[in-house]
């Protein structure tokens, strides 16, 4: 998935890549990397969790409008704690 | 979670010697307008198809580089998961494809404004592409061209 951010982005297409392991958004350097702490096969958290979802996918949006980012991008995704 | 531990041995060692491509230098482009005015696009490596598309092909060794459109109004369950890999627990995103290729999320976010517009359509690729060089000349110029066909401002990349 870094590769083809990197070739959308030296296109004109801002992009956003969610990461499942922080040792290769190290190692390939897509522009923008959000870096969750869920296990392969669930990047945005949990099935039938619309709420967990949206978390990830806006701390992704805030990357693409955050103008103090510098490439290679690479944010750790804190979840809340479920109470 | 989120770690090398959760693989078997053999993925572990096969990941940590794998020679990861850099990406040098990093492109960037900002966005050219609020977010509430972009259009974006889902490109996912989770590798679901729907019923009427080809599988893909598993016995391209090295990944089947080619990639399938996801239309936007396509409901969830008729997303089919056929990555090939067997080194992640594929229960989760069977049972909610939004998991890996989140179209339900994204609409309700155009819905609420938060983005302009979803694309129509969106790619899905094969993840776990170990010779990604024929994806990259072969078949990423025909989704870049789309996504500048249809104007795309912005990306969500999404693994598995």
């Amino acid at each position: 998935m870094g590769l083809v951010a990197a070739e959308l982005e030296r296109n004109g297409i801002s992009t956003v890549t969610i990461q499942l392991l922080r040792m290769v958004a190290e190692k390939v350097r897509p522009p923008r990397a959000l870096v969750v702490p869920f296990r392969h096969g669930y990047p945005l958290a949990a099935p039938d969790d619309p709420a967990k979802q949206h978390a990830v996918i806006e701390a992704a949006l805030k990357m693409l409008e955050d103008t103090n980012l510098q490439p290679p991008a690479i944010v750790d995704f804190v979840p809340y704690k479920d109470k | 979670m989120g770690n090398l531990r959760e693989f078997p041995i053999k993925y572990r060692l096969f990941l940590k010697a794998y020679p990861w491509r850099r990406v040098d230098p990093v492109p960037w482009q900002p966005l050219q307008k609020p977010l509430e005015d972009c259009r974006l696009a889902l490109v996912s490596s989770s590798g679901f198809i729907t019923a009427d598309q080809a599988p893909f092909d598993e016995t391209i060794r090295g990944g089947d580089y080619s990639f399938r459109e996801i239309q936007s109004d396509i409901t969830v369950d008729r997303l089919i998961d056929a990555h090939r890999s067997d080194s992640f627990d594929h229960s989760g995103i069977r049972k909610d494809p939004n998991l890996a290729f989140p179209i339900s999320r994204m609409r309700e976010l155009e819905k609420k404004g938060r983005i302009g517009l979803l694309n129509h359509r969106h790619l899905s690729f094969m993840g776990s592409i170990t010779a990604p060089g024929r994806m990259l000349k072969k078949t990423l110029p025909a989704a870049l061209k789309l996504l500048k066909d249809d104007a795309v401002d912005a990306a969500l990349l999404v693994p598995v």
